[in-house]
């Protein structure tokens, strides 16, 4: 056991146990998985990806680019880092090779979403992040402060340091408490920013009941995203430290020198027992005096500068440890199985070239090669970077508006500087680091991105292949590709790619850094949006009717519509040849409450929707209603529908299910953007009024059933006219309109009413047998009249001429929405498509609708020439046999001809038809 | 996500937005006049600089009133919207 | 799971651009650099210089997804890609490269009865032309790939796919550098760094262009500049009808293989494939807005995440490890605009959206032999940009919108 008691911020007094690689280990509250196995000696955590070596805990936090392991139990989660996951009672974990695998069950877990606005958004609660939320605080600003660690301190956490002769976790303690009395900030800590996008929009992910395990409530929400809006973002993410390149770099046991340093101070938990540290600046002095004094033996600092920092040399001196200056890690020996670093190789470094060679045992190697500030969330927003050679790290260069970046993500690297204090409490006078990306060696042994046992020799070899981009380099040896994106890597990699290259590390750059800062889980992004909350589920008032009456649904849009309502053992065929039968012969009953329908009020309504329409629509008397076409400025039809006119000053326009949005977008746009000068106004009224198609020879008998005030003869009520009434007292609009060809009346009424006046109408026609019919019926009924579905018969590429419709099209009009593209040469084209009618010449065959047609009765090879498709396919009652609607090359002068339609294997002979094949003289529409 | 100013709300979230392409494309008067080219280049030509883009947006979740904006296409900053009576700006 | 393969040692020389080329190809992408190719291997034309404005395929190459498939619905648009396919198939003997080009085909999911009818006509247009496809049942589509939740109780059900056997992914940057490395051994000048800034003219021919590193002249421009050719072309006052949106994409880190297909849905918007590694690769939504920025809004990458959840319940606790985005240039019609422009010498391909990937060496290959030919090859004739005088279209949106 390397845990030291009572040292740390774990509890002692309480044991947890847990497995990992089907070893039962200890740990305590407050431990990470790392500073748990750390305690038991276990530095190696699985293998790397491609050349299986051992791999192991390398930092205390997200930067380390080792220790990865798979969660098993309470829930498989793939690729954590140990140094990241708070150890529970009951964690099963295993040590991986570079993949992780996800669970074979659905995660039953919640996950949500929260927004907040703030003033100041300060990321980070360590000592620069704490005093920028103090500054805000005090000064009244409403605070958000972020924090991706258990509790608050950052790099505090870590280290013994002191501010104003008390430890500084004391300082952090009360500025926690005092952010905790003003009421307008809010501290969230284990919340991770990950994502920096423009105006102060901050994405964090806060991980809420992990760390309790199987104790976790399962009412809680596992994992929040917050969408943080804020107008002054405060970046204080502290650094990065980065390793030096040398061979054999990638063992267990070789560490961060800070990251040692806060498992002994955070975790009470020693990294090794011999310890050498290889540094080339002053911070890993403090790991190094730091571990000597709680027992670790800590055999050599070796220091690859000249000279090394006289206060830290008294302090080794004072220890007994030999500080070695002008001397580097050239390579490390292991140990069988674990691979764990067992000695090293040191030699002197002078002007690049190695001198005397010596031997040191160990079973901990600490590496600080400089640090780089983690200036991830600034450079996200757009924050450019400049290298600074002195620190040997990008850091942030010039200003983002809305944007500070504090402390050592800045470049500040002494604690009172971060403190915003004055110099009083900074510690010995630095000693400037000397940049050093590699040790000369076995490029091939040099690991740059131990996560993608990337070598120097993998640099080398891109560039000699030719490539000269950071990019190019990073992409041919995956640097910075892996679960860490390069947090380590990144910066040495485009070190040894100047050096080998000569060039200036600035004038190369970096990769850019792309958000998330570290990886979050797929379900916390999607939130609640899943399952039902997916996409909001529209129903009519009737729904829960149709669901008593057991109707089969079909999603149109986001409408949940009933498509048929089978009976007791009825298939869909059955039923919709018993609900079309009772249409055509008796009377049906539909909700077409979905229909779009948009209010269109004003002294220029009707100048409006005739340049909408290619119809005239001014010319409509209020109190009747026509059937108009909507084309794009493309001339394609875009929507089709009814519109009623209410009066001189207003029309109530309807639209298909599908199009009613965009077609009130659509006049908006118009008006707004084209003709302001129009005094219109425009309202979705789709949710106000329910919708009932009433269709059937015996409808009028049901009609004057229910509103007997009403005179439903043919003359007095003829078609394309509408009445107002009212049934119990309850205003309803009836209007006498047809798509099914059939006698038919369609009745409005608030929705609020819609299920009184159902009922009333079923009652209306329960004499009659009256039958609800579903979407799929109601295709049949005017699918045989020849009436297009847009969205289904057509497809974007289809005029009103294609589809038959010339009487739609005014030629009265000087001008409409598409017009002018109908003149286009295309257009005029003898080959266009045109919406006919095919009868399958075995009168058995269902076309399945999406067939192509072709002209020859035999297949020959492709590519097959096609004249067009089947766009609706059904079973006719009326008819009794099968038929189709379908697009075809030239359609109306084919009719009488026989083509070909292949289905499955075989060639089905069709005959082209006109596209009205019940009631073409429309005999039936009086009833 | 941006944070977009309506000219009637005020600055409100980019996903209450909806995008409307080339702002000051005006429909031809008299598009019986038009050769097919000249019709052509008004249905589906629109410029698509890099930088400063004079754009039409809908704040179609909120007030769903058109305006018009001078947004950079390459930073994605808005630097001005205006509705659609009022001249274009000169951005500096 | 195969490793990282072997590269050559050698992929291409960095030379200074020479005053004079034959061809001179703006775009160092993947279509300026498999044009090259083409141009030197079936037409022996190899006085070619690419001229890209930074890393050689780091644009929308870098950036895309790569699938790859040619079940498109339009004749046009299926013999393009179709051609293209065959080349996919026989590249990596070609390139004498490991492109790691797998077919293990695509599934287009449907959701509505509506996607069913567009999947149906689309497979059934596809076997006449001679392109390998297939309508599945939901239970056939949980035979290919068992993670797809195909209950009934999600808020879109899956009522069946369209599958494409031959379809599959490849890496997309070593397709690029294979190309790069065998244009450039047969003496094409690669220049990087280098961005045209304008073009030299002699009345209505293009003569040559302007660049960061000096004037070249050209017999023949070609612009393989996806989102950017509108930059250029007003430099010349020459409209094109493309827009160019930001269009997103993302990783996760390396799993287990769990995904052995791909898969795309429109209507629950998701585009997911495993990549060789093991990473989930996914497309995001196109943002709405114009952007060269190369980045988009994250809102897009939620609802991408909740599509992918919703439809695959086991990537839940996957990692979103790298989210990007590229410039993807969309034309009217959601077709690419290949052909002549009103100067003399300056070719145009642009407005692939989501297709440029797939079509690398198919557009390579009939761009290459317009070049030699002076005439647009057969493939990308009706993709000229006549069509949105003539309206003569070719609908690939308004038939069977399937992005990516």
């Amino acid at each position: 056991m390397t845990r030291l008691p009572g040292r740390g911020r774990v509890d002692h007094d309480t044991t947890w146990r847990f497995t990992f690689d089907g070893r039962e280990l200890t740990g305590h509250p407050g431990d990470t998985l790392a500073s748990a196995l750390l305690a038991h000696g276990v530095h190696r955590t699985g293998s790397s990806v491609n050349l299986g070596r051992p791999r192991g805990i390398g930092a205390a936090w997200a930067e380390d680019p080792g220790g990865l392991v798979q969660v098993e139990e309470p829930f498989p989660e793939p690729m954590l880092l140990a140094t990241t996951i708070e150890l529970h009672d009951g964690l099963v974990a295993r040590g991986l090779s570079g993949r992780g695998r996800l669970a074979d069950v659905p995660d039953s877990a919640r996950y949500d979403r929260m927004h907040a606005h703030a003033d100041v958004l300060v990321v980070g609660a360590g000592p620069a992040g704490l005093t920028a939320a103090l500054t805000a605080a005090r000064a009244g600003a409403r605070v958000v402060l972020v924090d991706e660690q258990s509790e608050a301190g950052g790099d505090l956490l870590g280290t013994a340091d002191r501010i104003a002769g008390a430890p500084a976790l004391d300082w952090v303690s009360a500025a926690v408490a005092e952010l905790r009395s003003y009421p307008d900030v809010r501290h969230l800590q284990r919340t991770t920013a990950f994502g920096h996008y423009d105006d102060g929009f901050v994405l964090a992910l806060e991980r809420r009941t992990g760390h309790l395990g199987l104790a976790a409530p399962r009412h809680v929400s596992r994992q929040r995203v917050w969408r943080i809006r804020a107008r002054e973002v405060v970046v204080a993410t502290g650094a990065h430290e980065r390793p030096v390149v040398f061979c054999d770099n990638d063992r267990p046991g070789i560490m961060l020198a800070s990251g040692a340093r806060t498992f002994l101070h955070r975790y009470g938990v020693r990294a090794g027992c011999d310890a050498v540290v290889f540094t080339t600046g002053d911070s890993a002095y403090a790991s190094a005096v730091d571990l000597a004094d709680a027992g670790t033996r800590v055999h050599a600092v070796l220091d690859a500068r000249a000279e090394a920092p006289a206060y830290w040399r008294a302090e080794c001196e004072r220890r007994g440890i030999p500080v070695r200056t002008g001397h580097v890690v050239t390579g490390t020996e292991g140990t069988e199985g674990t691979g764990r670093v067992s000695a090293v190789s040191t030699a002197t470094l002078r002007d690049g070239v190695l001198g005397e060679a010596a031997r040191i045992e160990c079973d901990l190697l600490l590496v600080s090669g400089g640090w780089n500030p983690a200036v991830h969330l600034f450079s996200q927003a757009g924050g450019r970077l400049r290298f600074d050679n002195g620190l040997g790290a990008f850091v942030p260069s010039g200003e983002l508006p809305g944007v500070t970046v504090a402390g050592t993500a800045a470049g500040v690297f002494d604690l009172a500087g971060c403190l915003s204090r004055d110099p009083a409490d900074a510690g010995p006078a630095p000693t400037p680091p000397l940049v050093l990306w590699r040790v000369p060696g076995e490029q091939g042994r040099q690991f740059v991105d131990v996560a993608r046992d990337a070598t120097v020799a993998d640099i080398a070899r891109a560039l000699g292949a030719g490539m000269r981009s950071v990019e190019h380099v990073k992409r041919y040896t995956t640097i910075g590709t892996a679960h860490d994106q390069g947090k380590t890597s990144g910066v040495v990699a485009s070190g040894i790619i100047a050096e080998l290259l000569g060039t200036p590390v600035r004038e190369l750059g970096t990769t850019t850094f792309r958000p998330p800062y570290t990886p979050v889980a797929f379900a916390a992004l999607a939130g609640r949006s899943r399952g039902a909350l997916f996409d909001p589920e529209r129903t009519t008032a009737l729904h829960d009717w149709h669901v008593a009456r057991g109707a089969v649904f079909e999603d149109v849009g986001q409408w949940k519509r009933p498509r048929y309502y089978p009976r007791p053992g009825e298939d869909m065929d059955a039923a919709v040849l018993r609900e079309s039968r009772a249409a055509r012969r008796g009377v049906g009953i539909l909700d077409g409450s979905t229909l779009g329908k948009i209010d269109v009020q004003g002294p220029d309504a009707a100048v409006l929707l005739d340049r909408i329409y290619t119809n005239l629509m001014s010319s409509l008397r209020p109190g009747m209603v026509r059937y108009g076409v909507i084309c794009g400025v493309d001339g394609m039809v875009l929507d089709d529908g009814t519109v009623l006119r209410v009066a001189e000053d207003r029309f109530l326009v309807y639209t298909t299910t599908g199009g009613a949005a965009t077609v009130l977008d659509w006049m908006e746009e118009w008006l707004q953007t084209e003709w302001p000068e129009l005094r219109v106004h425009l309202t979705s009224v789709t949710e106000q009024w329910a919708t009932f198609p009433v269709v059937g020879p015996r409808s009028r008998d049901v009609i004057a059933a229910l509103a007997p005030q009403v005179d439903c003869s043919a003359g007095a009520f003829p078609f394309m006219a509408w009445r107002d009434t009212t049934v119990d007292g309850v205003p309803v609009r009836i209007a006498r309109v047809s798509f099914s060809g059939e006698l038919a009346y369609e009745v409005n009424v608030n929705a609020w009413y819609a299920p009184a006046v159902w009922e009333r109408l079923l009652d209306a026609g329960r004499p009659h047998d009256i039958t609800p019919y579903g979407t799929e019926t109601m295709h049949v009924l005017r699918a045989e009249k020849g009436y297009p579905i847009i969205g289904q018969d057509t497809d974007g590429t289809v005029a009103p001429y294609d589809l038959g419709m010339a009487w739609a099209v005014s030629r009265k009009k000087s001008d409409f929405v598409g017009k002018r593209s109908f003149a286009r040469v295309e257009n005029r084209n003898p080959l266009r498509k045109q919406l006919v009618g095919l009868l399958p010449l075995d009168r058995a065959t269902v076309l399945p609708e999406g067939s192509q047609i072709i002209g020859t009765d035999t297949l020959p090879e492709p590519p097959v020439p096609m004249l067009g498709h089947v766009t609706s396919s059904y079973r006719s009652a009326e008819l009794g046999r099968p038929f189709a609607l379908a697009l075809v090359r030239a359609g109306r002068d084919r009719i009488g001809q026989t083509l070909h339609v292949p289905v499955g294997g075989d060639l089905v002979a069709v005959e082209v038809t006109g596209s009205v094949l019940v009631d073409p003289e429309g005999a039936r529409r009086d009833g | 996500m941006q944070l977009i100013e309506c000219p009637w709300c005020g600055p409100r979230e980019e996903v209450e937005f909806h995008y409307g392409g080339e702002a000051h494309v005006s429909y031809p008067p008299d598009p019986s006049t038009l050769s097919d080219e000249q019709w052509a280049r008004y249905v589906f030509f629109r410029a698509n600089p890099k930088g400063r883009f004079h754009e039409r947006w809908s704040h179609s979740a909120g007030c769903r009133r058109w305006f018009n904006a001078v947004r950079d296409t390459a930073t994605y900053r808005f630097h001005g919207v205006y509705r659609p009576d009022e001249q274009k700006p000169v951005i500096p | 799971m195969s490793i990282q393969p072997e590269h050559p040692d050698f992929l291409w020389r960095n030379p200074e651009p020479k005053r004079s080329y034959d061809v001179v190809i703006i775009g160092g992408g993947g279509h300026g650099l498999a044009t090259a190719h083409y141009l030197a291997r079936n037409h022996g034309i190899t006085d070619v210089a690419v001229l890209e404005k930074g890393w050689l395929a780091g644009g929308n190459m870098a950036r895309n997804t790569t699938l790859i498939r040619s079940n498109y619905l339009w004749d046009e648009s299926a013999a393009i890609y179709e051609h293209s396919l065959k080349l996919w198939e026989g590249l990596e003997e070609d390139l004498d490269y490991p492109i790691l080009f797998s077919q293990r085909g695509v599934l287009n999911l449907a959701h509505t009865q509506q996607d069913v009818r567009d999947s149906v006509r689309r497979v059934e247009a596809n076997v006449l032309n001679g392109v390998d496809a297939e309508w599945l049942t939901p239970d056939e589509v949980k035979k290919i790939c068992p993670i797809v939740n195909t209950s009934s109780e999600i808020r879109y059900p899956v009522l069946g796919a369209t599958y494409q056997p031959r379809a599959g992914i490849a890496k997309h940057d070593y397709v690029a550098w294979g190309f790069a490395r065998r244009a450039s051994a047969a003496g094409v000048d690669l220049i990087q760094d280098c961005e045209v800034t304008g073009f030299t003219t002699d009345g209505d021919r293009v003569t040559g262009v302007r660049t960061t590193r000096g004037d070249i002249a050209a017999g023949q421009v070609a612009l393989c500049a996806a989102g950017h050719t509108s930059t250029l072309t007003d430099l010349l006052g020459v409209p094109v009808p493309i827009q160019s949106h930001p269009l997103q994409a993302l990783v996760s880190e390396l799993l287990e293989p769990v995904h052995p297909t791909v898969v795309m849905s429109n209507a629950v918007h998701v585009y997911v494939s495993q990549a060789h590694k093991g990473e989930l690769v996914m497309g995001a939504g196109v943002d709405s807005y114009n952007g060269y920025g190369q980045r988009g809004a994250f809102h897009i990458i939620e609802r991408q995440m909740a599509a992918a959840v919703e439809l695959f319940p086991v990537f839940a606790r996957a990692h979103l490890l790298r989210t990007w985005g590229g410039i993807v240039d969309v034309s009217p019609d959601a077709s690419p605009i290949v052909g002549r422009t009103p100067y003399e010498g300056l070719w145009l391909n642009c407005g692939w959206g989501t297709g440029g990937f797939k079509a690398t060496p198919g557009l390579g290959w009939c761009l290459a032999h317009t070049l030699a030919h002076d005439e647009p090859h057969p493939y990308v004739a009706p993709f000229g940009l006549d069509r949105f005088v003539t309206g003569a279209l070719v609908d690939e949106h308004g038939a069977a919108a399937v992005a990516h």
